[in-house]
């Protein structure tokens, strides 16, 4: 998540916008470029000898082969040489190859990274959804029994590690009342619907992590807006305290949340890990947790680079977002 | 990391004062005696008493600690008053319910689930809290040479925090235990170097505006170095927003251990954190064997809510320090 959104200043000369998106896109690049030497550090501290690590242990009969691989990623030269020749063969898009799935990592990705984007957004969406009215309506009764209640929820949500909250869930409605299934729908994108019962418990799980998240924020931002000039001048002007809280204080409570789930996708994904893992179910996080059990290294580093710029990718996005949504916000390079 | 994390949007983080308007006040004069870390004498001790009433206040403060004092005597002192073997499995007792000798029942090995729960207990809270300072001591350190030295300097070691932030702590630290099998030593090293990030950039708020006070300008006048503002100005008068950021730490790396060691790569057998006593015991979640789960799911986030109320109750401490000056 590159970056604060620079110093809001007065208008200077051209348009402001428009210079904020280059600056704030090159620093994305920057931070893309830096992420995938983080990687390439990562790929040349594999204890032992990396075209092994990389080919499988069955490489060791066959000389050529590691040859072969040493020539076509340079190992056998300097690292800034091997750098570039894995950045070259990145931006062709060729992550690699796992030797323990025998399938290059960009069609396993394929394969298991839109059940994770189906996991995320409707549990993100979930959780924005009820996490927006229930800070609202804390920060209407602050300090009653009301709000009181969701600030433990959400602190208990928030402690809980994700893990416990899907075996509790899994305790509970899977294997007590059998309302809904234990493991995660195993086929493809169609079973995530066709099986929703057994997509409801992680999707549930990962709302109520996240929802921590959002309900204490959305609670401080109606706090915080509530007591602005704007919202007296509205009451002074005779508008209704509904009117107040929904043309006012929401409108401008909401303008932030873009950023807020931008910066918090490194959580998020975080949480998709453990909950797919929770319920077998076959995303990305759960290839990412059995490729480390098995030091499978090809997807692991594969999957690291893809998460990592979707996250730039995500909170630039999110900033653009953000400047473009609230006219109040004027940005010039400082 | 939410309650620690800086909001976002918070204006006034990177704008350095205008210099002489905030260090006309007597207590941000540092003796040049005292060393760092120390609170001044005079009267700034009396911001800090304040600070601890505003603290004794806050209700869930006082929660928190009592909870996590308990947590402490029950993981250390607990194993002297109740004598369990920790050490040598015993399959034919294994899986027992909740009952006479065993308040809460045994695990798959036959370990005593509540002696079990102690000595877990006390691997989860001494990773986490070596690792959390160790990340905040690097944080620190890095947030504040970048924020002093300012400039390319500056760019080019917030770049680096912000594309090892992109990379989610979790991803990172399981390709590396991945990589070297872990003792406890290793976790703390991992858990640490991916999680001083978020320190690091307050730090580094806070030593923009620190650099630019008349006495750091008085000390490089005077022939001080580098080493010295950081060390000396910039870390000690941080201090406020170093603990409250450490104590996050704390909690945010006890879940990291717990998660890693519930994925299988964390605390390896025989020795067994919190996460990972669940991690055995979700093996049994059809069987219904609960007191392999709750017991150390409890105490996860007991611990992990009693450290959020202190870190909470230490920022509206410190925020009353703030503003008397």
């Amino acid at each position: 998540m590159p970056g604060s959104p620079g110093t809001p200043v007065g208008t200077p000369e051209g348009n402001p916008l428009i210079a904020f998106f280059v600056r704030r896109l090159l620093q994305a690049v920057i931070v893309i470029l830096i992420v995938t030497m983080i990687t390439f550090a990562l790929l040349r501290a594999i204890p032992g000898n990396v075209a092994i690590a990389i080919l499988g242990p069955t490489a060791y009969r066959n000389p050529a082969t590691i040859a072969q691989f040493d020539a076509q990623y340079g190992f056998n030269k300097p690292w800034f040489d091997q750098y570039f020749l894995w950045l070259g063969h990145l931006a062709q898009g060729n992550l690699g190859y796992s030797w323990k799935l025998n399938q290059s990592v960009a069609s396993l990705l394929g394969n298991h990274l839109p059940k994770t984007i189906i996991l995320v957004g409707i549990s993100t969406v979930i959780a924005l959804i009820v996490a927006i009215p229930i800070g609202v309506w804390q920060a209407v009764r602050r300090n009653k029994a009301a709000d009181y209640t969701f600030t433990a929820l959400s602190f208990l949500f928030y402690a809980a590690p994700t893990f416990f909250v899907g075996t509790v869930l899994i305790m509970i409605f899977a294997d007590q009342l059998h309302l809904f299934g234990a493991e995660g729908p195993q086929g493809g994108l169609v079973s995530d619907f066709t099986d929703w019962k057994d997509l409801t418990l992680p999707v549930v799980t990962l709302a109520l992590v996240t929802f921590a998240l959002f309900s204490r924020y959305m609670r401080s931002a109606v706090l915080d807006n509530i007591t602005e000039d704007y919202v007296r001048t509205a009451r002074a002007k005779g508008a209704s305290e509904r009117r107040v809280l929904i043309r006012h204080v929401l409108r401008n409570s909401l303008i932030p949340i873009a950023t807020l789930v931008g910066l918090n996708i490194p959580l998020i994904v975080s949480g998709a890990l453990i909950t797919e893992s929770v319920f077998n179910y076959p995303g990305m996080g759960y290839l990412f947790f059995q490729a480390a059990q098995q030091q499978d290294y090809p997807t692991l580093l594969g999957v690291l680079i893809v998460v990592a710029i979707a996250t730039v990718i995500g909170s630039l996005l999110a900033d653009i977002a953000y400047a473009v949504l609230d006219p109040r916000v004027r940005y010039v390079s400082s | 990391m939410p309650p620690s994390s800086p909001e976002p949007f918070a204006p006034g983080m990177n704008t350095p004062l205008a210099p002489g308007l905030d260090s006309i006040v007597p207590d941000e004069f540092e003796p040049d005696d005292a060393a760092p870390g120390t609170l001044p004498s005079g009267k700034s001790r009396s911001m800090f008493v304040r600070g601890l009433e505003v603290f004794v206040e806050n209700k869930l403060a006082i929660v928190g600690v009592v909870i996590l004092v308990l947590m402490v005597l029950f993981c250390y002192l607990g194993p002297f008053l109740y004598h369990t073997d920790q050490i040598h499995t015993n399959l034919a007792i294994e899986n027992q319910a909740p009952g006479s000798g065993h308040p809460l029942g045994t695990d798959s090995n036959g370990y005593d689930v509540l002696g079990r729960l102690m000595v877990a207990g006390r691997v989860s809270l001494e990773v986490g809290l070596a690792a959390a300072v160790l990340a905040t001591v690097l944080g620190t350190l890095w947030g504040a040479i970048a924020g002093y030295l300012g400039g390319a300097v500056d760019a080019v070691m917030m770049r680096l925090v912000d594309a090892m932030l992109a990379i989610p702590t979790l991803f990172l630290a399981l390709v590396v235990v991945s990589m070297f099998p872990a003792t406890e030593l290793e976790l703390i090293i991992v858990i640490a170097l991916t999680s001083w990030l978020t320190t690091s950039r307050l730090i580094r708020g806070e030593a923009l505006s620190l650099r630019v006070r008349d006495y750091v300008q008085a000390m490089k006048v005077m022939g001080g170095g580098g080493t010295r503002a950081v060390l000396r100005h910039i870390a000690p008068n941080a201090i406020g927003t170093i603990i409250v950021s450490a104590t996050f730490q704390v909690a945010d790396a006890i879940l990291l251990v717990v998660a890693l060691s519930y994925l299988g790569l964390g605390v390896q057998p025989p020795k067994t954190d919190w996460g990972g006593m669940l991690s055995n015991g979700v093996q049994y979640t059809y069987d219904g064997y609960w007191w392999l789960i709750y017991p150390a799911g409890i105490a996860i986030v007991l611990v992990v809510i009693a450290i959020n109320f202190i870190g909470d109750a230490l920022r509206d401490s410190f925020e009353v320090r703030l503003q008397r000056r």
